[in-house]
């Protein structure tokens, strides 16, 4: 397992390597002179070569990557075009509202998929399986950012049960964007804890735990539900790195204060270092999810063998 | 045609091919179909409720929204194809070498694909579009940018398993060099699947342009967008539902489409892929 993780860690290297050299290039990749680009059209010269100075563009590229690299090991991101200070105070600010929200589309997801997925699972083929199987279907064709407003004129207008927007509201201006959130992933997870439990429930220590007196309430829950989970809780660790990239569509529905939003209000005000502070965390913090989300699967499953 | 007509007995397949001919057919016949002029305003009449004369309604200018809908799907479906087509191409090609060739190729090809998969896709769409500016090409470039390497992968894949078969060796016994074998002895041993990605990769296409352009980020106006008209319909929320509602409803409806006509593909085409749900 160790060695497994060295490894796995040694993988992650190259990967955020590679990362950082697409964040990096991002700026080079404005078409024409970026910094006319960020100065504005009509710009004073002396404002462009200002902005050139304060990107370190007037430096050859190697000197320029270099740079960079040793700024983000040291934790310094750059500093913002609009407000001036270290970009990483936006990103600290609003990165608990993104994970906030990852967490409660999850709780969402979980709440909905366990009990239609198992039910499904029990009574296949039945119309209570049907309709879990048309839900997935539609909570996987549903685009959120349709799925959101649909919410938000039957539960914030028409009902004011939730907020319109923004997090002012404590748990109740939650609620909408977690379930716009949580409805892709209820749908998979439905889908894999219906294959997963129903092949678990074919096996033959079901059959033996059935015949040996368990009830089949035991049985399904107690040993066969265990089993079957295996496979789910790695796609759930998986999906929470999705999360948070979907979660870059539902702040901007729900006008939340998250990353994903200070992400676009940056693009649209052309503040490229912290445009490009956002996308490394959230890049970051995906590839990090996938790397615990990897070793769980070895955690949560003896038989499995990480070679 | 044995094999199309074994298809079109899955109900997935049949009911996504109807809602995909359905779209094509909105999409080349939309100077027909559109009752007015998707871009012609009349401000007087602005957010007016669905009637007889305007089906879905009038949007935040006063256009017509079914217009707006039928020309959206041009947009929506030359964005789709155009991003498959360029992805698929670059990403076969590149898979191709990589599989058949092995080798430093094969590594360099491979270690980019493991970058970009690490990157959440549409975060790259996102940063990319940010960068060379909000407008359908960039958007096309940024989607195939991050498809091509599905593609990459599965022919690599595909490829790898092919090149050991004995007809390969016997061709290229027969002196055939590598081109004519990849394209006339492997590539054609690859196409199913490569043909399921595409059809999966138009709907996430499609998506991915409107979600691009509600973040402002896509088509820009007055080109019709469904993904921007639902921007728009966001801000007039509890006044002007349909705004929201039937834009949103005609990209639910495509993506179905193409979603269970890929699911119908791999349930026909590769009895072991046949899913039980």
């Amino acid at each position: 397992m160790t060695q497994y993780i060295i490894r796995r860690l040694a993988q992650m290297i190259p990967i955020t390597f590679g990362i950082l050299t697409l964040v990096f290039s991002l700026i080079h990749l404005i078409p024409g002179d970026p910094a006319i680009q960020i100065a504005g059209e009509n710009a004073r010269p002396e404002d462009v070569q200002q902005v050139r100075h304060a990107l370190g563009l007037d430096q050859p590229l190697g000197r320029q990557y270099v740079n960079y690299l040793v700024n983000v090991l040291h934790g310094d991101l750059g500093r913002s075009f609009q407000t001036n200070e270290s970009v990483a105070v936006q990103v600290r600010q609003r990165y608990p509202a993104t994970i906030e929200l990852a967490f409660g589309a999850m709780f969402v997801a979980l709440l909905v998929a366990f009990p239609l997925g198992i039910i499904s699972a029990i009574y296949r083929n039945s119309w209570i399986d049907n309709v879990a199987r048309f839900f997935a279907l539609l909570g996987v064709s549903m685009p959120s950012f349709w799925f959101g407003p649909l919410l938000i004129i039957a539960f914030a207008i028409n009902h004011e049960w939730f907020p319109v927007s923004g997090r002012d509201a404590g748990l109740r201006s939650l609620v909408l964007p977690a379930v716009t959130m949580g409805l892709a992933l209820a749908a998979i997870l439905t889908r894999m804890i219906r294959v997963s439990l129903a092949e678990e429930l074919t096996q033959l220590y079901v059959t033996t735990a059935v015949a040996k007196g368990v009830s089949r309430g035991k049985a399904i829950f107690r040993h066969a539900l265990k089993n079957a989970l295996i496979p789910v809780i790695t796609v759930l660790a998986l999906q929470f790195g999705s999360l948070l990239t979907g979660a870059i569509i539902t702040e901007q529905i729900f006008s939340w204060p998250g990353l994903g939003r200070l992400l676009i209000d940056s693009i649209s005000k052309r503040d490229y270092p912290q445009v490009q502070a956002s996308i490394l965390v959230i890049a970051l913090t995906y590839i990090f999810v996938n790397f615990a989300s990897d070793l769980l699967y070895g955690v949560v499953d003896p038989r499995i063998k990480l070679e | 045609m044995k094999r199309f007509k074994l298809m079109l007995r899955n109900f997935a397949f049949s009911f996504g091919l109807i809602l995909t001919v359905a779209l094509v057919l909105v999409a080349l016949a939309a100077p027909l179909l559109a009752p007015f002029d998707p871009n012609v305003q009349d401000t007087s009449r602005r957010l007016e409720a669905p009637s007889h004369e305007h089906l879905l309604g009038l949007d935040d200018l006063g256009r017509d929204v079914l217009s707006r809908i039928v020309w959206g799907a041009r947009v929506s479906l030359r964005v789709g194809f155009s991003v498959v087509i360029l992805a698929s191409l670059v990403g076969i090609a590149l898979g191709a070498i990589s599989g058949y060739f092995g080798g430093w190729m094969d590594t360099i090809i491979m270690r980019v694909t493991d970058i970009l998969l690490a990157f959440p896709g549409i975060l790259l769409a996102i940063a990319l579009v940010a960068v060379l500016g909000p407008s359908i090409n960039n958007v096309i470039l940024a989607l195939a940018t991050i498809g091509w390497v599905g593609y990459a992968r599965l022919v690599r894949g595909q490829v790898l398993k092919v090149r050991e078969m004995e007809y390969v060796t016997a061709a290229r016994a027969l002196g055939a060099r590598s081109p004519r074998v990849i394209v006339l002895h492997v590539l054609p041993n690859v196409i199913n699947p490569v043909i399921v990605m595409a059809t999966l990769g138009l709907a996430g296409a499609i998506l991915s342009e409107a979600a691009l352009s509600f973040l402002g980020l896509g088509v820009q106006p007055p080109t019709p967008s469904w993904g921007a008209m639902l921007t728009a319909g966001r801000r007039y929320l509890g006044e002007a539902n349909h705004l929201a509602i039937f834009p949103g409803a005609a990209i639910m409806l495509a993506v179905m489409g193409l979603n269970f006509l890929g699911d119908g593909m791999i349930d026909a085409l590769d009895p072991k892929y046949r899913k039980e749900m």
